[in-house]
């Protein structure tokens, strides 16, 4: 640094100033840019072969451009996504942009600019004559970015690009004004953590700076186990630095001079965005001895959990940081009064810190005018299932579940009927469609039985099993349940034994009550939230859906026909095509035969209920049918093919 | 160390210990020296040596728990409590198929079934050739591309079960492209 400085603020304008100088060459570069969408499922819909591509294409055609790799905007339907930023044209986004798409892209609009690729495209996203713009869409519409503001649209490699739309800013602002400061604005803000319980981050915070041993630490929660969310994980691949920064300012209101991200190891690219990140915030002395001139000095390190969902409790999480197992201890003491090694320890989830760094820099009043009075601030739903737009969506806390299935995602898919969502992973429960009215906020959702939780929410359609979605939860937090406490190791054993039998048709009338009376045993019987919240699934199911666990018990029927012990596929001859093979071929058991009439029929015995014939048989002649209970197939009097008849077919 | 904990084994266990195991076990011993002695790095320590092997072979675990001054008890509880770590070799194709809420609903355990029995293994084993193991993952975080299988580092999207024959194929024409592209090299250097 040559130029002298003396706040914190002024030492952070200045590296602002280099970033957007640098990015600004980006922005107006001559040549066109083509921002390509990289974090995990940017990754798995082959968003590196869509570079791959854009390269060899744009070396073909001997055309120069610029290729840079983004986040995640969250849109997961449409990925791969491509923002092409081409001179004379304002920022477009393109949808399911695949390698041949690329070269086409190239072809047509980069090579000549006469043609955009309309059919590629979303839309503009700046205000355009000639094109739509993003806000034609109810899905960016209603959603209400904060947190994800720019999720996708920066490089989450390169620390320039978060400067330049303002990172750390709040930090430096932070630093000048204190950390009692940071931590009123939080508490006034009412901060409800993100991590699923709702405590509130500035009571915590509070708690931890007013303990007097030293020295504290702070812990960025990134042990998002809940299969079926996701949001914790993009935040950290798109945003890296919106995180630190949460977390930095979270030391400085506490007092700490240690912070760790603590990162599951299933999320290795997060794992490496993250240690990037921080390397280049030291680089900046955005972290590390003495930020920014202030005094404040905070060493950030990264920790990787080795799978154990019950390490999203604190007390477990801490554990495991000791090197032991992470098994969950009595509260109190709480960790914010003695945590890891006995000293003051604040655990927050990615989320929670995410939000930090906009409450400081547009005050708290800002944030407590979005979303309700008790649960003030945005919600980040990981919406997946059968959804039209499935992603994630960063919506008001306070919006009903139908208008977020519904408006903001699309509804459902192929004109199905909607049956239930399924909130808050294996803590949370399942809500029926009579319940979509519901509020989405904390207090809201724990009055229907299911649970903010992590912010996974499943959509379902006819065609999912009630009762084996409880099933597959219950076996879910069965197998990780640490085994402390009796009831839960014991209990979900139980529950999880039931509900199979169940759905293999061989349960009793009277296992529903067991049911009941077990899940209450470990509710009361279990010391952390992962046995306390794990009948949820059950209880809710059962409450709402307890038709289709009789169903399955007395009709031995499963009514989505989903419980493949209880269903039987076969094929009706009447629309079955003469000739046409294309079933016969996807059977993965060779369990499709030809009939005495040249059409097809499945052997009852060989055929393991994989369900692929349904979708390879075309749909003009959609003959292929799934029933339950098994016994319900219709005479057709099936006969095969004679081997003489086999014969001539074959010499033929 | 390694020559004391091998003479203790009975003959079946000294049997089961390969050439390959034994040279990941000496590659450890002379390892674990660069490593922290404190206790609370023990998972740290364990994900290390996987990372580099693939595996934690049994003994091992006896040359942590030394290292770091703690029981084998201790040590073998850290590793068989987190999912992360396996005591058998992976496959050179290891495949996980991700049973997380999306998927599962979506038929992630049809496709679980159909790996088992193209590849003739169960979840959790390595083929004898070491080709392929088959893993179940409890969420890879791309819900909204269910259901999910990761091939190797790779990613695969909306997995229906007659892909999974495709998924195979490719490796096998890969193997054999290969295979054919290291014959003809062998022959233009001779």
């Amino acid at each position: 640094m040559t130029k002298l400085v003396n706040s914190p603020k002024e030492h952070l304008l200045v590296l602002a100033e280099q970033a957007k100088e640098r990015v600004k060459e980006l922005k107006e570069s001559p040549v066109p840019v083509i921002y390509v969408g990289c974090a995990t499922c940017g990754r798995a819909a082959g968003a590196l072969e869509t570079i791959a591509a854009f390269a060899e294409v744009l070396k073909d055609q001997g055309i120069e451009a610029r290729i840079e790799k983004v986040g995640c905007l969250g849109h997961c339907y449409a990925e791969p996504l491509v923002i092409i930023q081409n001179p004379g044209f304002p920022p477009l986004l393109y949808q399911k942009i695949g390698a041949g798409e690329a070269g086409i892209l190239v072809r047509s609009f980069l090579k000549d600019g006469s043609d955009p690729c309309y059919e590629y495209l979303i839309g503009a996203l700046e205000a355009d004559e000639n094109f739509p713009t993003l806000m034609d869409y109810p899905r960016y519409l209603y959603e209400n970015r904060v947190v994800m503001e720019h999720c996708g649209l920066i490089d989450p490699d390169d620390i320039d690009h978060c400067l330049a739309v303002g990172g750390y800013l709040s930090l430096a602002q932070g630093l000048e004004k204190g950390g009692a400061w940071v931590l009123e604005e939080v508490k006034s803000a009412n901060l409800r953590g993100r991590g699923g319980a709702g405590f509130p981050a500035g009571r915590k915070w509070e708690i931890a700076r007013k303990v007097e041993k030293t020295p504290k630490m702070v812990i960025c929660n990134g042990d998002e186990g809940d299969p079926g969310a996701y949001m914790d994980r993009t935040l950290l691949e798109s945003n890296p630095h919106q995180v630190l920064e949460g977390l930095a300012l979270a030391a400085l209101a506490v007092g700490a001079e240690r912070a760790l991200l603590y990162i599951r190891a299933e999320y290795p690219l997060a794992v490496e965005i993250m240690e990037r990140a921080i390397k280049q915030a030291q680089e900046k002395n955005l972290l590390g001895a003495d930020i920014l001139g202030s005094g404040f000095s905070l060493e950030v390190s990264v920790f990787q959990g080795s799978g154990a969902f019950v390490c999203g409790e604190e007390t477990a999480l801490i554990e495991s940081l000791a090197g032991n197992r992470g098994m969950p201890q009595p509260r109190p003491p709480y960790p914010a009064v003695a945590g890891l090694n006995g000293l003051p320890t604040v655990i927050n989830n990615v989320k929670t810190l995410s939000t930090v760094p906009s409450i400081i820099r547009n005050g708290h009043q800002w944030f407590r005018s979005i979303g309700t009075e008790d649960s003030p601030g945005t919600a980040i739903f990981s919406v997946v299932g059968e959804v039209e737009y499935p992603g994630l969506v960063e919506v008001p806390m306070g919006v009903t579940l139908e208008h977020l299935v519904v408006d903001v995602c699309g509804g459902i898919k192929d004109g199905k009927e909607l049956k239930a969502v399924q909130i808050g992973g294996p803590s949370g429960g399942c809500l029926p469609a009579s319940l979509m009215e519901t509020v989405i906020d904390f207090d809201s959702l724990k009055s229907v039985g299911a649970m903010m939780g992590s912010g996974g929410l499943v959509v379902m359609n006819e065609d999912t099993c009630m009762v084996e979605v409880a099933r597959y939860f219950t076996d879910f937090t069965q197998g990780e349940s640490c085994g402390k406490c009796t009831f839960c190791r014991i209990g979900t054993r139980h529950l999880r034994d039931i509900l199979h039998l169940i759905t293999i048709g061989e349960g009793t009338v009277e296992e529903l009550a067991d049911l009941e009376e077990i899940s209450e045993a470990v509710i009361k019987g279990s010391l952390c939230s992962l046995g306390k919240t794990a009948p949820n699934p059950v209880l809710t199911t059962l409450r709402f859906f307890r038709d289709e666990y009789v169903a399955h018990i007395e009709e031995k029927r499963c009514p989505a026909r989903m419980c493949r012990p209880l269903i039987a596929f076969y094929i009706d001859l009447e629309p079955c095509a003469r000739g046409c093979d294309a079933c016969v071929a996807c059977c993965p058991t060779d369990a499709i035969f030809t009939t005495s009439n040249r059409k097809k029929a499945i052997d009852q015995e060989k055929c393991v209920k994989c369900g692929e014939c349904v979708y390879a048989c075309p749909p003009e002649y959609d003959a292929v049918r799934r029933i339950s209970p098994p016994e319900m197939i219709p005479d057709q009097g099936v006969e095969p093919l004679s081997e003489a008849e086999k014969e001539k077919e074959e010499s033929k | 160390m390694l020559d004391q904990l091998l003479a203790a084994l009975n003959e079946t266990e000294r049997a089961a210990v390969d050439e390959e195991e034994y040279q990941v076990l000496r590659a450890v011993v002379d390892e674990l020296p660069a490593f922290s002695r404190e206790i609370s790095q023990l998972i740290p320590i364990l994900q290390e040596i996987q990372g580099k092997h693939g595996y934690l072979p049994r003994l091992a675990l006896d040359l942590v728990a030394d290292h770091v001054q703690t029981s084998i008890g201790k040590v073998y509880g850290i590793a068989t409590f987190y999912n992360q770590f396996r005591f058998n070799p992976p496959g050179r194709n290891p495949i996980k198929v991700c049973l997380g809420t999306a998927c599962h609903v979506k038929g992630g355990e049809i496709l679980m079934e159909n790996f088992e029995r193209r590849l003739q293994i169960k979840e959790g084993e390595t083929s004898d050739d070491r080709e392929y193991s088959l893993e179940r993952v409890a969420c890879i975080g791309c819900c909204a591309l269910a259901p999910a299988v990761v091939v190797g580092e790779k990613v695969e999207a909306y997995v229906t079960p007659s892909k999974v024959e495709g998924i195979i194929t490719e490796i096998e024409v890969r193997n054999e492209m290969a295979a054919r592209e290291q014959a003809k090299n062998d022959e233009t250097s001779e």
